[in-house]
């Protein structure tokens, strides 16, 4: 029984991506967007588009946000196909991952005219920018779409005739270190997702969207799906039952132990600490994040997958927060108790990796205010839907409350597409589902 | 809100006065500034009611429009304030100095210095831009015999001006328009909430107490206390006025002014409006007087200079005939707009650390960037043809900064200039290494001085002390079509048509 929706589900993502490509290849319209939710298989889809476009004789432009995105894109390509000429493009103080150099195939250089031979040319969006007087590539990808910043699309636009944009529209959207106030509601907003302004420009452009997440397990992507793409579902590829945590060593009991057990049985995990205003390192919350991620280890736990059956190591464990001081409080707290090679940073820094289990810092916990900072929908998002397993979260008791007692006062303007969900109601969706999953205790 | 701001807030209340958030002026105040509080009129959004300017304390220019409803009386205000203003902004327009040429621009002329804005609160900020905008498309008897509703010469040219400096605002350092409570609450914190602070006499009743009053128990006098005829003590900085006057004494004397028109009507309104406008005109003032007690920054006259750059380049555009800055920026400009910006913002952030010890104390509590002793220089080499030297400094710290691997981090030399470094890892608790990377001459030794040596202190940051620009941006014609294409030129921004509510 459990291979039935498995393979309905990889029909429903192989249908949606044969059209994305055909309107790639084979379209009139000068973009086509692609919404793509956690773990549905983004990347592949670049690494597709790609390999096809140059299969059909065109050479192409990739575009991405970072570094980190531009080496791991680069180096799937080149695992992908080691027959296909990449070049890598890159900024003189940022050189690329050593990673790269296993790939012959993979050409560097910091001038574009460099890399003319290649069939496909990769940089950050950053570098792009500074890229003059070269023939226009007949096609690009651009792939974070959504995390990209309109005015950054401004600069690289002029290289491309064409465009394949990917992004997942439920993370953390661009943002700018001044106030934009003053241009909201305008199309091309600068501070805005470059995926709006393209949109708001040409309405008409095919949007296609990725069905299922390959990514989160069953017990997540209902509750994701509802919470953060009410109008754009999308489902997981697994089933119950397809993945499970187990682990070697019984539950002593403490509060650690019962969360991870409850973690392992259902997905989810709510350690609640008693309700208390904090400061943002929160001295017992770090503790607590470290006490669970040691017992994890201790505990011997093995995920099993439809990848197969492996032991639960730190690699495979990260630690999300919502701000840096967090991330190196939780660092420290977890150096003390011995661990090292588990993943600690902001939802920022998380986005767009993969873990099996998570252990998550929760943006309000302890606070005795709610910004709009912390509430924005994308941050809980990215935190609530990196794992392939099983998501911990820590925090203190009272959120619901503080949620009721901070209802979202952003100022509307005109001529902006409000977002659903915002995140107040998103928090609270999310909160809801928790509850199901707490186990109370005091450190 | 930053860790040490919340400290300072702390120490403000217990203290039971406003406690310093810096120990040198982050902001460049001119010799000769002209101040400027406006009023405006409860329930008519843009009419105002009156203003004081000048440039001189005792000596405030007293505008007020008696019946603010009346369009002809609006506008001889506005031409009033025209000139009032302008001929002080022009003052400055032909004194200039020649900026050589450099790699990147043609020999320039820029202006010896430049005409200086203060109003009182950031709502003020906000009226000067209103008044802007709704002045600088408006058009005069000599420009077109026949438009409609004409305005006196010179008034969209205030409006061009107004508009310039409303803008320039938005820059992150910028000081040819600032708002006093944004000065003073740069400087020192008190123990009121944000909220709190844009009142301007609650703020320096925190910052500078009245003899035998407490900060806490002066602001609330500030705030709240009525005299026996029920007005406030200490009227609104504006532009809004305290309704209490606006029922119980402004609407009486308009009314007798329309019954009258005569200049004995108009008179008691002139006094009335001075009544609430002159504790502002002296807060400000003082305001001024406090800020001018602190030594300025040594980034401070670097930002002005690009403050006067500002200030030339729009006295050129007005010069050259150009058209009103247009209601709506293109997408280039609103690009270029906010790249500017973010540069102005970190270029300043790093510029009030770098002067200021006590705004450094806040980054290096942030984890941006730590201070301590040199423990030990370890020399080393660069790999390759040519080594380099790339020497290991081991620094004594007891802040916490949030280091990567391989991080950047950046120290500033006694001469102004910096020198790069990169995070090596720990040596010990708190003994942090930094390999130097440049900044140590071109030979294979470093020059001598430029190596930290046993025994210094140093204080590194992880944020860059002069980030560049980003890429250029392209032309509005080349503005691609993911924006729109390029915007339509010609005739894009001319009067609104009319429609029947303006002849209502």
């Amino acid at each position: 029984m459990t291979t039935a929706p498995g393979t309905a589900a990889s029909e429903a993502a192989s249908t949606a991506t044969a059209r994305i490509l055909h309107d790639t290849l084979h379209g009139t319209a000068r973009g086509v967007v692609v919404d793509s939710p956690p773990g549905a298989g983004k990347s592949t889809l670049v690494v597709r588009a790609a390999q096809e476009l140059v299969a059909a004789g065109e050479s192409l432009m990739v575009v991405a946000q970072t570094n980190a995105q531009v080496d791991d894109l680069a180096d799937r390509l080149a695992t992908a196909d080691p027959g296909l000429p990449i070049g890598r493009l890159h900024g003189s103080d940022s050189p690329p991952d050593p990673l790269l150099d296993g790939h012959p195939s993979i050409l560097k250089s910091t001038k574009a005219a460099d890399l003319a031979g290649q069939k496909v040319v990769i940089a950050t969006a950053a570098k792009w920018a500074y890229v003059k007087d070269v023939e226009r590539w007949r096609h690009a990808i651009v792939d974070e779409a959504y995390q990209m910043r309109s005015d950054s699309l401004l600069q690289v636009a002029g290289l491309f005739e064409r465009a394949l944009f990917v992004g997942d529209p439920g993370q953390l959207d661009p943002f700018s270190v001044v106030g934009a106030d003053q241009w909201a509601g305008l199309s091309y907003d600068p501070s805005a997702s470059a995926v709006v302004t393209l949109l708001a420009h040409n309405p008409g452009l095919p949007q296609h969207r990725l069905p299922v997440s390959w990514r989160l397990p069953a017990s997540a992507a209902p509750l994701i799906s509802d919470a953060f793409y009410p109008y754009t579902p999308f489902r997981s590829g697994t089933d119950h039952g397809d993945r499970r945590l187990t682990f070697g060593v019984p539950c002593d009991g403490t509060g650690p132990d019962r969360v991870l057990d409850e973690a392992a049985a259902s997905g989810w995990g709510l350690l609640e600490l008693p309700a208390r205003h904090t400061p943002r390192t929160d001295p017992e919350a770090v503790r607590a994040i470290a006490l669970v991620v040691r017992r994890l280890l201790d505990r011997g736990g093995v995920a099993v997958s439809e990848r197969g059956t492996s032991p639960l190591t730190p690699d495979r464990i990260a630690v999300g927060t919502a701000h840096r001081d967090q991330a190196a409080a939780v660092r420290a707290a977890l150096a003390a108790l011995g661990v090292t090679g588990v993943a600690v940073d902001t939802a920022n820094r998380l986005q767009g990796r993969e873990f099996d289990v998570t252990v998550v810092l929760h943006p309000l916990s302890g606070r005795p205010d709610a910004t709009a900072f912390h509430l924005e929908t994308g941050r809980l998002c990215v935190l609530a839907s990196r794992h392939r397993h099983a998501c911990i979260v820590v925090c203190r008791a009272g959120v619901a409350e503080l949620l009721d007692e901070h209802p979202s006062t952003e100022p509307v303007q005109l001529g902006v597409t409000v977002k659903f969900p915002d995140g107040w109601e998103a928090n609270h969706a999310v909160l809801g589902r928790l509850a199901e999953h707490r186990v109370r205790w005091a450190p | 809100m930053s860790l040490i701001s919340t400290l300072a807030r702390a120490e403000a209340v217990a203290a039971g006065r406003a406690a310093p958030m810096a120990t040198v002026r982050h902001r460049h105040l001119a010799r000769q500034p002209m101040v400027l509080v406006p009023l405006t009129t409860a329930g008519e959004v843009g009419a105002p009611l009156g203003a004081l300017v000048g440039t001189v304390r005792e000596e405030p220019r007293l505008l007020v429009v008696p019946q603010p409803r009346d369009r002809d009386l609006r506008f001889a205000f506005l031409a009033e304030l025209a000139g009032a203003v302008l001929p002080y902004l022009e003052s400055y327009a032909d004194e200039v100095e020649i900026e050589p040429a450099t790699r990147a621009r043609e020999e320039a002329e820029v202006c010896a210095d430049a005409p200086q804005l203060i109003v009182p609160n950031s709502a003020a900020v906000a009226y000067v831009r209103l008044l802007g905008r709704s002045t600088r498309f408006r058009r005069t008897a000599e420009e077109d015999p026949d438009t409609p509703f004409p305005v006196p010469a010179r008034v969209p040219l205030l409006g061009r001006w107004l508009t310039h400096y409303g803008e320039r605002a938005r820059t992150p350092g910028s000081s040819l328009l600032l708002a006093m409570t944004d000065l003073l609450t740069r400087h020192w914190a008190t123990g009121q909430s944000n909220l709190e602070d844009q009142h301007l006499g609650a703020l320096l009743a925190w910052i500078d107490p009245p003899d035998g009053m407490t900060g806490p128990s002066a602001a609330r006098r500030a705030e709240s206390a009525r005299g026996a005829d029920g007005l406030l003590l200490c009227p609104p900085a504006g532009p809004a006025t305290d309704p209490a006057f606006d029922n119980t004494r402004l609407a009486p004397a308009m009314k007798r002014y329309d019954a009258a028109r005569d200049s004995a009507a108009e008179q008691a309104i002139r006094e009335l409006v001075a009544s609430q406008l002159r504790p502002t005109w002296d807060a400000v003032w003082h305001g001024l007087d406090l800020l001018d007690a602190l030594p300025s920054g040594g980034h401070v006259e670097e930002r002005w200079k690009r403050d006067r750059w500002s200030y030339t380049g729009h006295r050129d555009r007005v010069r050259a005939g150009e058209p009103p800055q247009p209601r709506r920026d293109d997408a280039i400009a609103a690009a270029a707009k906010l790249a500017g910006r973010e540069t102005a913002q970190v270029r300043l952030e790093a510029g009030e650390a770098l002067d200021d010890p006590l705004v450094m104390a806040g980054r290096r509590l942030a984890g941006e960037a730590f201070a301590g002793e040199v423990a030990e220089v370890e020399m080393a080499y660069s790999e390759g043809k040519i080594p380099k030297p790339r020497p290991l400094v081991t620094v004594l710290t007891g802040d916490r900064p949030h280091l990567d691997p391989d991080g950047k981090l950046f120290r500033a030399l006694p001469g102004g200039k910096t020198q790069g470094g990169v995070f090596a890892g720990w040596a010990g608790p708190g003994a942090a290494v930094v390999r130097l990377v440049n900044g140590m001459g071109r030979g294979r030794e470093p020059e001598p001085g430029s190596v930290p040596e046993k025994g210094d202190r140093v204080c590194w940051t992880l944020f860059e002390h002069a980030p560049r620009g980003g890429a250029e941006l392209p032309d509005p014609e080349d503005t691609p079509w993911t924006h729109g294409g390029p915007p339509a030129t010609a005739g894009a921004d001319g009067p609104d048509p009319v429609t029947p509510e303006d002849v209502l």
